[in-house]
């Protein structure tokens, strides 16, 4: 206890003060509780089942991403990317990769674009799908849960077609794809398509209108959109508010202005809210999905990077027989590539909101300073201000629909 | 894209705070301009509050040491005008001797956690802020760990010198 509590650090809790009558209880909520799907601490301090109030103590799997990506070329950060938020990294590779084709000025074709939406959206819904079928478990229904992992499931099996890997995809290289997608993943992507949509009306039809889901989950965390806004909110938990800034809409990337989609806002920005705008997003990512799929067949088939040859890896059989081919391959891997002396800030809408990457370029091998804006890290800090006063079971669901992912809050 | 100039931005600005705005740049369209630190809390104040100008959502605050300079320490904040949807930098450097910035927590919330991150990887010193103690490390940490003088691996390491790189 000593080791949080000092008369030094003014805003960690002092007991003896907040409390004369010594009849509040202290609890450490964390940090690797069972009701909280990750590395969080928070010390509480409860007044029967109340919670008076609380200190979040975060860094726990902190792995200095950012120390290390100044250490590590432009296409070796990829991997870090991964393990921020786990449950939606191709949108966090995607997002890298934009990155530095913003600051490389490199013009990506439409099919590639496209392949991106069809696989970030992918990646959104699984996302939204793990948030809301935990918020089921958490308010003790698990049938639902259980309904969405196997289409996640399938969803991985989706990933693992194009790139290889499930959970930390590496999916995508600078400048486009690492190879096109084959039959099987669009076939895949077909069958999920029909697949999916019973299952999320079931899901919908589960909990939507159940009483004691509504009973348990309304009221709860109701956030008004001045408070998000102050506290740099993004995402689904701000939409919840009523404001209704997606950077897909804002400032689209990825040729997001070719798709027809809604952004659903909510109203009070309680849990459940949070909850109904989550299903409601994964309804527009299907609905942007199949007019990706439906854009692709206008596409000339087998583009899948840019024509970028001092970026983009050739194919090994070309390193191997063609004098181009291996000064590209030896410059890009060594790093000598020429990049411009300049910065760049480019963002996308992640599973919890706004991921931003602000990259300034010395033009050496590796970034001069690489800098995430990640949204679970600035979304946690209203966690224990907005704890006071509920009760601890309350506290626990709304960390669970804030969707807090512990690998993207301590990068 | 946005409904809003960089231009206008900056005559904006110009015309309030004369030559403490310098350095005016538009990186791939995002204005980006350096002020000091006399001045940072005024033209923070001035992004949020101006009736047409907007900036109320700030999206990041970060810092970038720069050791080989004299005012080797930069803060630099990234304001968003969602009205008008159009982003600006601002950046502030100040010396490695006296790291002290006025706080931003008196005008967003947010800003107290990125404060704090800013503070425990750079020893940016946020004067104002109501709890400045480390966020990600711990506590008994005695550096600032993202300052260029902390190598990541064993410093007598050569074979990653860039000199090896044709650089």
């Amino acid at each position: 206890m000593s080791n949080f509590i000092t008369e030094t650090t003014p805003n960690r809790p002092v007991y003896y003060d907040n409390d004369p009558q010594g009849d509040l209880t202290t609890l450490n909520l964390g940090p690797t509780h069972p009701a909280t799907h990750g590395v969080f601490q928070n010390v509480l301090q409860m007044d029967g089942e109340r919670i008076v109030s609380g200190v979040s103590t975060i860094g726990y799997i902190h792995r200095a991403f950012e120390k290390i990506a100044e250490h590590r070329p432009f296409y070796q950060i990829t991997t870090l990317t991964d393990r921020m938020n786990y449950c939606s990294s191709p949108i966090n590779n995607m997002g890298w990769h934009m990155t530095v084709e913003k600051l490389l000025g490199i013009e990506m074709p439409k099919r590639v674009d496209y392949l991106r939406v069809i696989v970030m959206e992918l990646s959104r819904i699984t996302d939204h799908l793990i948030c809301n079928g935990i918020l089921g478990v958490d308010t003790g229904a698990f049938t639902g849960f259980l309904y969405l992992m196997e289409e996640r499931e399938h969803i991985y099996e989706i990933f693992e077609e194009i790139c290889g890997a499930r959970l930390t995809t590496n999916i995508g290289r600078i400048g486009g794809f690492e190879r096109d997608f084959n039959d099987i993943a669009f076939a895949k992507i077909e069958k999920f398509l029909a697949k999916f949509p019973p299952v999320l009306k079931e899901f919908e039809t589960l909990f939507n209108r159940n009483r004691i889901f509504i009973e348990r989950t309304s009221g709860v965390g109701a956030v008004d959109p001045e408070t998000a806004l102050n506290y740099s909110w993004s995402g689904p938990i701000l939409r919840a508010t009523g404001v209704d800034y997606d950077v897909r809409v804002n400032e689209p990337y990825s040729s997001y202005q070719d798709f027809d989609f809604e952004i659903p806002v909510g109203t009070t920005g309680d849990v459940y809210d949070r909850f109904i705008l989550r299903n409601e997003e994964m309804w527009q990512s299907l609905r942007i999905i199949e007019q990706a799929m439906e854009k692709l067949k206008k596409e000339p088939k087998g583009i899948f990077h840019a024509d970028v040859p001092e970026f983009y890896l050739p194919p090994k059989e070309k390193v191997y027989n063609n004098m181009e081919a291996l000064i590209y391959h030896f410059k890009i891997v060594m790093g000598e590539v020429d990049t411009p002396k300049t910065e760049v800030y480019h963002a996308v809408e992640g599973g919890n909101g706004e991921l931003g990457f602000y990259l300034i370029n010395d033009g050496g091998r590796t970034p001069y300073r690489l800098h995430f804006r990640r949204p679970s890290f600035i979304n946690y800090q209203m966690y224990a201000p907005m704890s006071g006063g509920m009760l601890l079971s309350d506290a626990i669901i709304n960390m669970s629909s804030l969707n807090i992912i512990a690998g993207e809050l301590d990068a | 894209m946005g409904k809003i100039a960089n231009q206008e931005i900056t005559d904006k600005l110009s015309a309030k705070f004369g030559d403490q705005i310098s350095a005016i740049s538009e990186p791939y369209g995002l204005l980006t301009f350096e002020t000091s630190v006399t001045v940072i809390s005024d033209v923070l104040t001035f992004l949020k509050t101006d009736d047409q100008l907007k900036f109320n959502y700030l999206t990041d605050i970060t810092a970038v040491h720069y050791p080989e300079k004299n005012e080797a320490l930069g803060v630099i904040y990234h304001l968003h005008s969602l009205t008008n949807n159009v982003r600006v930098r601002i950046k502030v450097f100040i010396t490695t001797a006296n790291p002290n910035i006025p706080t931003a927590t008196t005008l967003w919330e947010g800003a107290n956690w990125m404060e704090r991150e800013t503070f425990d990887f750079f020893g940016i010193n946020f004067t104002g802020h109501p709890n400045l103690v480390r966020i990600l490390n711990v506590d008994d940490m005695t550096v600032f760990p993202m300052r260029r003088e902390y190598q990541l691996e064993d410093p007598n390491r050569i074979d990653k010198k860039d000199y090896f790189f044709g650089r």
